[in-house]
């Protein structure tokens, strides 16, 4: 009588078990002796400085904003790739013409530089060369 | 109570206490990872209605998807931890009247539909298989559509989100 879901579903409730299984067992074993300093984020023995709740980068939000887009193509895709053997050729042209109308998009996008990672541009300090010594006495002496 | 009841009960719970949290809670970041489990309880309950392709569908977008996206858009924000919410009561009579109108609306629409009870759970079939026969035959145009209004979404959200490219270039050059 167990359907499909019935054991995603099992699967979901022994997933649950596990993770609360093994904290639960850890906090059962473990020594409750605290300090503030356990408190504290791990970072390599550095004092960490600040929150770690900082500001993301807007770029982020446009490539998630482009899956997202994507995400659902995706979904569209699966009932026909379910009934794709059955109508043959016929489905195989409509989605084409439905992948070739995104495909524009993803063309935009791409063309409009929205893919490109804009890395931030770095400063590089330039030393002005400094002359050697005697080629500028000997331009002083000229001059 | 049958066993499906309990499964029922058990997404509904999820899905109810996961949205109050949401709705409560001061901290923004816990509101987003919270929608997290409403939108769960929600596919649980498309698989009880035997709806399957919504409910993967479901996970797919808005688990996978939208939450990505809802939590971009909290990390984005300047002020995550501290941010002031201001929660306070206004416009009481009017909004109290169009609950209880929006409520009435719905109690109504409850008692008098004539719901077409099924008393055996029916065995659950795949909806993908059908879903996709009708896409690609009855309902072919408005899947081409579908695709069309995907494109203009693409567009559009990649245009409003874009940073500016001239505003970028305007950063004083050292």
């Amino acid at each position: 009588m167990l359907t499909e879901f019935g054991r995603v579903f099992i699967f979901l409730i022994i997933g649950a078990i596990f993770v609360a299984g093994g904290l639960i067992t850890a906090w059962l074993v473990r020594p409750h002796r605290w300090y503030p300093g356990k408190l504290t984020s791990y970072e390599c023995g550095e004092e960490p400085v600040g929150d770690s709740w900082v500001r993301f980068n807007i770029r982020f939000y446009v490539v998630a904003l482009i899956f997202l887009i994507f995400d659902v193509e995706i979904v569209f895709l699966f009932p026909w790739a379910v009934v794709y053997q059955k109508l043959g050729l016929y489905a195989f042209i409509e989605m084409m013409i439905f992948l070739a109308i995104l495909l524009v998009g993803y063309a935009y996008v791409w063309g409009k530089g929205d893919l490109d990672w804009d890395k931030p541009t770095p400063h590089i300090p330039v030393i002005k060369k400094q002359k050697p010594v005697e080629q500028a006495y000997a331009e002083e002496v000229t001059v | 109570m049958n066993f499906y009841d309990t499964i029922f009960y058990f997404f509904a719970f999820v899905t109810l206490v996961s949205a109050a949290i949401v709705v409560f809670s001061k901290n923004i970041i816990y509101s987003a990872f919270s929608l997290l489990f409403t939108f769960f309880g929600v596919a649980g309950i498309y698989v009880l209605l035997n709806a399957d392709f919504i409910a993967v569908a479901q996970l797919l977008i808005y688990v996978g998807g939208i939450l990505v996206l809802l939590l971009f858009g909290v990390m984005l924000t300047n002020k995550v931890v501290s941010v002031e919410m201001k929660t306070g009561t206004l416009q009481t009579i009017p909004a109290s009247i169009i609950v209880a109108m929006t409520a009435g609306a719905l109690c109504g629409v409850f008692y008098m539909t004539d719901w077409k009870i099924v008393r055996s759970v029916p065995q659950m079939t795949t909806t993908a298989n059908s879903l996709g026969e009708m896409f690609m035959t009855t309902y072919l145009l408005p899947f081409e559509v579908a695709s069309v209004v995907l494109l203009v979404a693409l567009v559009g959200a990649a245009m409003i989100a874009r940073r500016d490219r001239a505003i970028q270039n305007l950063k004083p050059k050292i």
